[in-house]
C-alpha cells in the first residue's frame, strides 16, 4: 500500500540512500501467545479492514482454518497439540504473518525498485504497483510469508497496518483482540510489557518463557512473547534461529557484484584486445599460396 | 548467391537459421534477465513493456532458446570432439591471443577453444534450463522445496553471468579473426581463411 506519510527506510532494488533526516520512532507488535484463546477475531478483523474475503475453505480436523496464508489470508492461527514434559499436553497457538525484520529478506531479495519498502518506524510493506510478480521475496523471507496471488500475479503479506499506523490508529488485530493478547506501541515499550510478561510467566512455572525478537534478522517489529521460548519450533515450527538463507545471501551480496565486475571485463577485455593487438587477418602468404593452388587446378 | 565459386561452404542455410533463433533469443535473454539482475540494469525491462512483462516473457523466451539449442547441439556435437591435437591448441592459446599464430597445431572444422566454449554452453543451457523451471514462480516454483528454489535462483544467476561471459568471447572472436562473420551470414568463408585458421579443415574440403 503507498504511503507518502511514513519516511522510507529502504526501498528494494534501489542502490542509493534512502532520506533520513527525520527521526521517527521504532514501533512493534507484541503478541502474547501465553494470553492467546485462539478465536481468531484477529483474522477477521484483518479481513475486514484490508477488505479481504478468502475462499470458504474445507475442514481438515484442526481449527486452522485456512490452513495456509494467502494472498487473501495475510494472517492465520496456527493450533498445535503438544505435549512437554513439565505440562503435558498443551495447545499452543500462534498468530503467523509477517514479522517486518528488521534485515528483510524479501527486500534483499526483491529485483523491481521500491516493490518493498521499510519504513523507518520498522513496518515493511509491498507496494503492489511496483511489484511485477517473479516471487523473489519468497525465496528471500526466512518465515515463508510472502504469498503470490493467482490472479494478479502480485505479492502480498500483513502490511502492520500501515495505513492506520500511519494516522496514528493501532492495527486492526490489536484493536480487535478480545483478551489483550496483541499490544502495540514502540518497540522499546513493547520489549518492556514483554519482560513484566516474562517475569509473571516465570513466577508461574513456566521457567523457559522469553522474548522472541530474534538476531538472525537484525530483530523483528513483530514479536512474540512464547512460555517456551527455548523451544520456538514447538509453535506449528517457529524457527530457533531465522537468518536470511546463506544461498540468498551468496546470490545477492557476493555473485551480484562480482558477475556484473566479470561481464564488463570481458567486453573491455575485448575492445581493448582488438585495440592493442589488433585484428586476426588472413596473412598475404596464405592467400598467395591459395592462389597459387587455385592457378594449379586449372 | 555465390561470391567465389571457390569458396568453402562453412554452414547450410538451416544450420545458420538455427544460430540466429538462438542468438536472438540469447540477447533477449540477456538483457531481460539482467534488467532483473542489477537494479543498476532494471532499466532495460522498459525494452520489454516494463518490468512485469520482462519477468513474463524471460522464461518462454528460455524455453524457445532452450529448444533451438538443443537442436544445434546434436547438429554440432560430433564435430566438437576434443582431440590431441585440440588440447595441444588451448596450451597455446595464449600465443594466438598475443596475436602469432604461426606454431598453432593444424585444427579441424573446430579448434580447441571452439570445442571447450560449446561444451560450456552445452552445461550451462542444462543448468539455466533446469534453475530456470525451479524459479519459474507462476507454474512450478511452488513444486519444490524453498532450499531448492534459493539454490536455483543462485544457480541461475552465476551461470548465466558466465554464460554471457562466454559468449561476449564467442563474439568477439568472431570479429577479430576477420572474414568469420560471414560464415553466419552467407554460410561460406574464403579458401585462404580456412588454410589459416581450419587447415585440417581445409584439406578435408579441398583435398590439397
Ligand atoms: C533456458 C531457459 C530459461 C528459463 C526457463 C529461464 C527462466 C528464468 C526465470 C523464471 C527467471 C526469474 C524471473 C522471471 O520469472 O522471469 C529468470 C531470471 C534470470 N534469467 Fe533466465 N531463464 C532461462 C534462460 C536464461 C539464459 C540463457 C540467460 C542468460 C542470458 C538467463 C538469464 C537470467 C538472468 C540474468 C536472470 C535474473 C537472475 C537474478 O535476478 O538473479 N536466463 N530466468
Ligand atoms: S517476515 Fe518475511 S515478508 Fe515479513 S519482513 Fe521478514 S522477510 Fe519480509
Amino acid at each position: 500500500m503507498a504511503l507518502q506519510s511514513l519516511d522510507i527506510a529502504k526501498r528494494s532494488a534501489t542502490t542509493t540512500e534512502s532520506p533520513q533526516a527525520r527521526k521517527t520512532l521504532e514501533v512493534a507488535k507484541l503478541i502474547d501467545v501465553s494470553k492467546c484463546i485462539g478465536c481468531k477475531a484477529c483474522q477477521v478483523a484483518c479481513m475486514q479492514w484490508n477488505d479481504l474475503r478468502d475462499e470458504v475453505g474445507t475442514c481438515a480436523g484442526t481449527y486452522d482454518n485456512p490452513r495456509d496464508m494467502t494472498d487473501q489470508s495475510w494472517t492465520v492461527m496456527r493450533y498445535a497439540e503438544v505435549e512437554t514434559e513439565e505440562r503435558g499436553l498443551e495447545w499452543l497457538i500462534r498468530k503467523d504473518g509477517c514479522m517486518h525484520c528488521e534485515d528483510p529478506g524479501c527486500l534483499k531479495a526483491c529485483p523491481a525498485p521500491g516493490a518493498i519498502i521499510k519504513y523507518a518506524n520498522g513496518i515493511v510493506d509491498f507496494h503492489q504497483e511496483n511489484c511485477i510478480g517473479c516471487g523473489y521475496c519468497v525465496s528471500g523471507c526466512p518465515f515463508n510469508v510472502p504469498r503470490i496471488s493467482q490472479k494478479d500475479s502480485k505479492a502480498y503479506k500483513c502490511t502492520l497496518c500501515s495505513d492506520r499506523v500511519a494516522v496514528g490508529l493501532e492495527p486492526a488485530c490489536v484493536k480487535v483482540c478480545p483478551t489483550g493478547s496483541i499490544s502495540f506501541g514502540s518497540k522499546v515499550d513493547m520489549q518492556e510489557l514483554a519482560a513484566e510478561r516474562v517475569t509473571e510467566l516465570k513466577e508461574r512455572g513456566f521457567k523457559n518463557a522469553g522474548l522472541y525478537d530474534p538476531a538472525g534478522v537484525g530483530g523483528t517489529h513483530v514479536m512474540y512473547v512464547l512460555n517456551h521460548a527455548d523451544k520456538p519450533a514447538l509453535y506449528s515450527g517457529l524457527p530457533a534461529d531465522p537468518t536470511i538463507a546463506p544461498t540468498v545471501t551468496l546470490w545477492k551480496s557476493v555473485a551480484k557484484p562480482l558477475a556484473m565486475a566479470g561481464m564488463a571485463a570481458a567486453a573491455l577485455g575485448g575492445l581493448f584486445h582488438y585495440v592493442m593487438k589488433g585484428p586476426n587477418e588472413v596473412s598475404k602468404e596464405i592467400e598467395a599460396e591459395v592462389e597459387r593452388e587455385l592457378e594449379g587446378e586449372k | 548467391m555465390i561470391r567465389d565459386p571457390h569458396d568453402l561452404q562453412r554452414y547450410t542455410a538451416s544450420e545458420r537459421a538455427n544460430h540466429w533463433v538462438t542468438g536472438i533469443c540469447f540477447i533477449l535473454l540477456a538483457l531481460s534477465g539482467l534488467s532483473l539482475f542489477h537494479p543498476a540494469l532494471f532499466p532495460l525491462t522498459m525494452l520489454f513493456g516494463g518490468g512485469t512483462w520482462t519477468r513474463i516473457l524471460h522464461p518462454f523466451i528460455g524455453v524457445v532458446m532452450m529448444l533451438f539449442f538443443v537442436v544445434m547441439f546434436f547438429r554440432f556435437q560430433g564435430l566438437n570432439r576434443m582431440r590431441e591435437a585440440d588440447w595441444e591448441w588451448v596450451k597455446r592459446a595464449k600465443e594466438m591471443v598475443n596475436g602469432d599464430d604461426h606454431n598453432m597445431p593444424e585444427m579441424g572444422k573446430y579448434n580447441g577453444g571452439q570445442k571447450l566454449l560449446f561444451w560450456f554452453l552445452g552445461v550451462a543451457m542444462l543448468v539455466l534450463f533446469v534453475s530456470g523451471i525451479v524459479i519459474w514462480r507462476a507454474y512450478f516454483s511452488a513444486s519444490f522445496p524453498i532450499g531448492v528454489v534459493r539454490l536455483g535462483a543462485l544457480l541461475h544467476a552465476v551461470f548465466a553471468a558466465l554464460m554471457i561471459a562466454a559468449i561476449i568471447v564467442h563474439v568477439y572472436a568472431a570479429i577479430w579473426v576477420r572474414g568469420t562473420i560471414r560464415a553466419m551470414l552467407y554460410g561460406t568463408v574464403t579458401r585462404a581463411w580456412a588454410k589459416q585458421h581450419h587447415r585440417a579443415w581445409y584439406k578435408q574440403m579441398t583435398g590439397k
